[in-house]
């Protein structure tokens, strides 16, 4: 249980502050973030973290300070959640809730997320090497610039963009299993989903447009898959490959898709 | 003989609103406004008026009101008006006082006072605008066991199943016949029931012919003890057959369809001659003992070729459980229940109002009484009479109904206000009379839309309330008691609903 | 008068005021799939690190393989509870008797426990090996139906006694305490070896937690760990009671047991059938199968409506060589499964299975509704 600061502020950017979690609990795990964070160190290396909940949870200041995280192991649930505009690097498989109501920051997975993945999510960029759970970027939000953006390499399951609000999501189902979510956007009233390959209009809610891509589509994909395929070069994807696939884009047919619902 | 009683309701006409367009007029077939030309000013004769508000909502300028008498007598908690009038109107007629509708009194309605939960916490409430949420229903004998054989993936199920009905939404239309209402609101109603994939029932008047094709596929047709307009065509254009032995409002009596509705095409239906009074008698005279009720269900299944569910119709009252359990046994796969409040085109108004038993309570003792003989799965159990609202509709399903009719709550969704004098005939709402003139005044589009807008809205308010409970199926509320309290009954009345007191 | 006229005042049935608990928390499951036994220690420390989504009101294990040599014998545990050792002594007086009335009991004892792990008042908990020894009409009666019977019978009738594990082979403790409390406290790390544990950590929403209401519960070989809530309780078990099930442990986790007891051993139906009884797919989703699948799903639906399992819930489902997972057909509930090499795992979350393999050949997340099923010597079904 021993912890190494790197030797001063000064050479933080070479040599990253190490914490063991092994025996550590989630609020001394995080204790130790955010002393380390006030202590000024920029980057830091927890491993062994076996399900401590909530890392990035805590690492709030008004001065807005930032830190780099990288995690070996699996994490706890709610990973990143409220996460205020740091960057965390998962090494391994993440479980739920990931970027819960997230406002800021980035979160790179090598390896699968669990169910509700961004919920919530209100601003930063998620992005997850492989595949993920139920009811993920349930309630994505967004206001003017402030969009989050979420890139999934795998597939979702069912209810994936319920109630969305705002925000990207693109599922790029790089295995091409195709995609067999269900329940996709009921409630979407809101934001946009791109999908790599196709999907039928029985696997959206009633008030989801299934649409082809258009020029703008296609700059907006470009941008997150080229960035998505830098967070992993060990997938030695090809770029234009992918961006030359067929996609579709979700989106809701109506600001108010249950005005006439109600009798007054 | 001069009547000593005076009328129920007072008529007051803005004068000044009304520029005597002679609406009014028109629309009252009970002809209680008149024009006097001379005056150039209508006249209205309260002895006349039935209180059924027609003229009031057709007045274009609003200028008719319409209310109870303000006369009355001094006050006498147990000689009310109601029962002085009664006695009056029998003293100058000698005869049985008929009314329509349900029973009006004040008996404790259960409804009211049951209360449903809600999830929280552990256990997530569901969206049922966004989240699948499933009202559909199976009506008719289910089997103890399956028989089922899986050998490397290819499932074969080896058990005979009963023929059920499949339901959308858990909301029948209950029996009124052809006969007791016009042809334009039984038309209305079939199409409704097709539109919003529920079923209704002909009642004891039969099916009309060109009626068959387009809506049999509906249709619970009924064998009544007059045993009006069967033949193999009708019952096997159905989708069901309902044996019907009692009726919530006049449990124990027959039905009297007066001469003056027999109509015509009333006549062709139940095949009788026209103009006579259509009688149905008390009991089934093949049915005098539970083994005749089983030959009469054998017969039925014989005639339909087995391939539809038997349905037997009976009133809520003391002893009905255990006359229930032995409906079962006797081969039927659906048991109809009518409570006290169920309506009807006429019945005697003691019988209406003091024969039977609240439907609520019948529901409960029904169920828990097939549980125990273990036979519960051997029928389903639809309830009637006095279904007001979705909350009454599912407050029926969890103390164990499978559905509900609903007849009085139909009716009022294509206009009419419950005056209760639907036994003269003169409907004006073109509900319940057989008159051309006053029959064509319900149009058959719109009326069936209203309808299928109060299932429709209905079937959603359920939705939203079973996913309050954290419940997505229909199937996992029935029965299910444990999602009810009670608020301000007594004990016993808990223990017959087998629900706990709220806070308990 | 001659006569006395009697009026009959009939009594009032009394309304069942049964309580029912909520059951969320943490399970966990391993297996080897080659039969090997292992000790208590690995699942013991996986569910300790789910710590956390328990309250420490409740714990329990179940563990197959753990009799060798008592193997052809039903191992009853009972549990009697009381507020004093005298009333607990009592109960298994008129246990004991019942017991040798109705089945040769071939050895018992007490099963063996910790004393300075400190927990909230423990009953005192006895293990029987036993044969049924049928009479009369009985001898008709299957052993199992036998069993189940007796059973039922003891929970109704024998105040402050109560079987909670009934199966060949194998056996549960369970308690009020945290998990790993309870592994410690019957020394599940020390003396026993099974080839498959399927654990459990409580969070129940009544303080007054007892130590019958601690999954697993079980019945025969099969037992249930479940997170959730099972908002059809009272429809499952109104339709349970009529089979012969008595629901009185005060959980709802009760009938998760029944009806895989009614539906696996009385009627023989396969887990995937059960699977969908418990938790059927979406009436939109079968409208849109082939005829024959549609015509199976819409059958089991309508014949067993009152079996579906509403609300979230995750269970393992133990019996003896198969190990399953299963969710609601909305997956409100987490469920993680796992391979490495022979062994098989099933966790809440998981890092808990990271902790004792941190190398693992797949891992997924079952779908809603689908179970995912692990059997001694071959696996058989492998979802996403």
């Amino acid at each position: 249980m021993s912890m190494v600061i790197a030797a001063a502020s000064q050479s933080s950017l070479e040599a990253n502050a190490e914490i063991d979690a092994t025996d550590l609990k989630t609020k001394e795990l995080n204790d130790r973030l955010m002393g380390l964070m006030l202590s000024g160190v920029k980057r830091v290396n927890i491993r062994n973290v076996y399900g401590q909940r909530y890392i990035g949870t805590r690492l709030y200041t008004p001065e807005h300070l930032k830190m780099e995280i990288e995690i070996f192991g699996t994490p706890g649930n709610d990973l990143a959640a409220f996460l205020y505009g740091h960057k965390i690097t998962v090494h391994g498989n993440a479980q739920d809730g990931v970027g819960n109501t997230m406002d800021d920051g980035e979160v790179i997975v090598k390896g699968r997320a669990g169910d509700v993945l961004g919920f919530s999510m209100r601003g930063g960029e998620i992005y997850v090497r492989e595949s993920c759970g139920y009811r993920t970027a349930l309630h994505m939000k967004e206001y003017e610039d402030k969009r989050p953006v979420l890139v999934v390499g795998g597939r979702a399951q069912d209810f994936l963009g319920e109630y969305m609000a705002g925000g990207i999501v693109i599922i790029l189902d790089l295995e091409g299993q195709t995609h067999e979510a269900n329940f996709i956007g009921t409630g979407m009233h809101g934001g946009v989903i791109y999908l790599r390959g196709d999907v039928e209009q029985s696997q959206v809610g009633d008030q989801v447009e299934i649409s082809p891509i258009d020029d703008a589509d296609r700059a907006v994909l470009d941008q997150y898959v080229s960035r998505f395929l830098e967070r992993f070069p060990e997938m030695e994807m090809n770029r234009e490959e992918i961006l030359n696939s067929q996609f579709v884009r979700l989106t809701s047919k109506s600001k108010r898709p249950y005005s006439n619902l109600y009798a007054y | 003989m001069r009547s000593f009683v005076f009328p129920e309701f007072q008529i007051v006409r803005d004068e000044e609103k009304c520029d005597q367009c002679r609406a009014c007029e028109r629309q009252c077939a009970f002809g209680t406004h008149t024009y006097d030309p001379v005056a150039d000013r209508l006249v209205s004769d309260e002895s006349k008026c039935a209180g059924c508000q027609r003229c009031v909502i057709f007045c274009p300028k609003n200028a008719i009101t319409v209310r109870p008498s303000p006369s009355f007598y001094r006050p006498n908690a147990s000689w009310s008006r109601e029962k002085i009038e009664d006695l009056k109107r029998q003293a100058e007629t000698g005869g049985v006082l008929l009314s329509g509708c349900g029973c009006d009194k004040p008996f404790r309605i259960y409804w009211d006072h049951i209360v449903l939960n809600a999830s929280q916490v552990t256990n997530p409430s569901i969206d049922p605008l966004r989240e699948p949420m499933e009202l559909r229903t199976f009506l008719g004998a289910k089997p103890d066991l399956m028989d089922i054989s899986a050998e490397d993936g290819d499932v074969e199920i080896k058990t005979e199943l009963s023929p059920n009905l499949m339901v959308e939404t858990p909301i029948l239309f209950s029996a009124m016949s052809y006969g007791a209402i016009s042809y334009n609101a039984f038309r209305s109603l079939a199409t409704a029931a097709c539109k919003s994939k529920t079923y209704f029932n002909t009642g004891e008047g039969g099916l009309p012919r060109e009626m068959r094709d387009e809506f049999g596929r509906c249709a619970i047709v009924q064998v009544a003890s007059g045993r009006f307009g069967i033949d193999a065509e009708y019952l096997n254009c159905a989708q069901a057959v309902e044996i019907k032995v009692g009726q919530g409002a006049k449990p124990g009596i027959g039905g009297h369809l007066p001469g003056e509705k027999v109509s015509l095409e009333v006549a062709e239906t139940r095949m009788i001659p026209q103009g006579t009074d259509a009688i149905s008698p008390a009991p089934h005279h093949d049915i005098y003992s539970i083994e005749d009720l089983s030959m009469l269900i054998s017969a039925l299944k014989e005639a339909t070729n087995y391939e539809k569910p038997i349905s037997v119709k009976i009133a809520a009252v003391h002893n009905f459980a255990a006359i229930a359990t032995g409906i079962v046994h006797a081969g039927a796969d659906i048991i109809a229940i009518d409570g006290l409040r169920g309506g009807t085109g006429a019945a005697p108004k003691a019988i209406r109002d003091n024969v039977g038993i609240p439907t609520e309570l019948a529901i409960s003792s029904l169920d828990r009484r097939l549980r125990d003989e273990g036979i519960r799965n051997r029928c389903s159990i639809i309830a009637a009479g006095g279904i007001r609202c979705s909350a009454d509709c599912i407050k029926a399903i969890a103390l164990g109904a499978d559905a509900v009719y609903i007849g009085s709550a139909a009716l009022i969704a294509m206009g009419c206000t419950l005056c209760q004098k639907c036994y003269t005939g003169k409907c004006n709402w073109g509900i319940c009379t057989q008159d051309p003139r006053l029959s064509g005044r319900l149009n058959v589009e719109i009326a069936s839309q209203r309808l299928s807008n109060l299932i429709s809205a209905w079937s959603h308010e359920i939705r939203e309330m079973l996913g309050g409970m954290g419940i997505n199926a229909l199937e996992s509320l029935r029965g299910n008691r444990d999602h009810l309290r009670g608020v301000g009954l007594y004990e016993w009345e808990l223990d017959v609903l087998g629900i706990k007191g709220a806070g308990e | 008068m001659g006569f006395e006229i009697i009026m009959p005042r009939i009594r009032r049935r009394r309304r069942e005021l049964y309580n029912k608990e909520i059951a969320a928390c943490s399970i966990f499951g391993a297996m080897n799939r080659d039969g090997e036994r292992f000790t208590g220690a690995g699942v013991m420390k996986a569910v300790a690190n789910m710590h956390v989504r328990g309250n420490g009101l409740g714990g329990g294990f179940a563990a197959y393989g753990i009799y060798p040599e008592y193997k052809d014998y039903y191992a009853f545990h009972l549990m009697f509870t009381g507020n004093s050792q005298a009333a607990k002594l009592a109960a298994k007086r008129e246990l004991d008797a019942f017991l040798s009335s109705k089945f040769d009991v071939v050895y018992d004892e007490e099963i063996p426990h910790a004393d300075e792990v400190m927990l909230r008042d423990p009953p005192l908990v006895w293990r029987y090996f036993v044969l049924p020894r049928k009479e009369g009409d009985e001898s008709e009666l299957t052993d199992e139906d036998y069993i189940v019977d007796k059973i039922m019978a003891v929970n109704t009738k024998i105040e402050n006694a109560y079987v909670f594990s009934s199966g060949k082979n194998m056996g549960c403790f369970k308690g009020v305490g945290y998990p790993e409390e309870i592994g410690e406290y019957f020394m599940l790390d020390e003396l026993y070896r099974a080839h498959t544990w399927t654990v459990h950590g409580r969070f129940p929403t009544n303080t007054q937690a007892w130590w019958g209401g601690a999954h697993p519960f079980s019945l025969l070989d099969t037992t249930i760990v479940h997170n959730g809530e099972v908002s059809s309780y009272g429809t499952n078990r109104w339709y349970l009671e009529m089979y012969g099930y008595a629901c009185t442990l005060q959980t709802d986790t009760e009938v998760i047991a029944y009806a895989a007891d009614l539906l696996m051993r009385r009627q023989k139906l396969p887990i995937e059938i059960v699977a969908k009884i418990l938790a059927p797919p979406i009436w939109n989703a079968i409208d849109r199968m082939n005829e024959k699948e549609k015509k199976l799903l819409t059958t089991l639906r309508m014949v067993y409506g009152p079996l579906l399992m509403n609300g979230p819930f995750a269970v393992i489902i133990g019996q003896t060589g198969r190990m399953i997972g299963l969710t609601d057909r909305i997956r409100l509930r987490p469920i993680t499964a796992a391979t490495r090499g022979e062994m098989f795992y099933i966790s809440s979350e998981e890092a808990s299975i990271r902790l004792i393999s941190p190398q693992l050949d797949r891992v997924w997340t079952p779908n809603g509704g689908e179970p995912v099923v692990g059997e001694l010597n071959n696996m058989r079904k492998v979802l996403l």
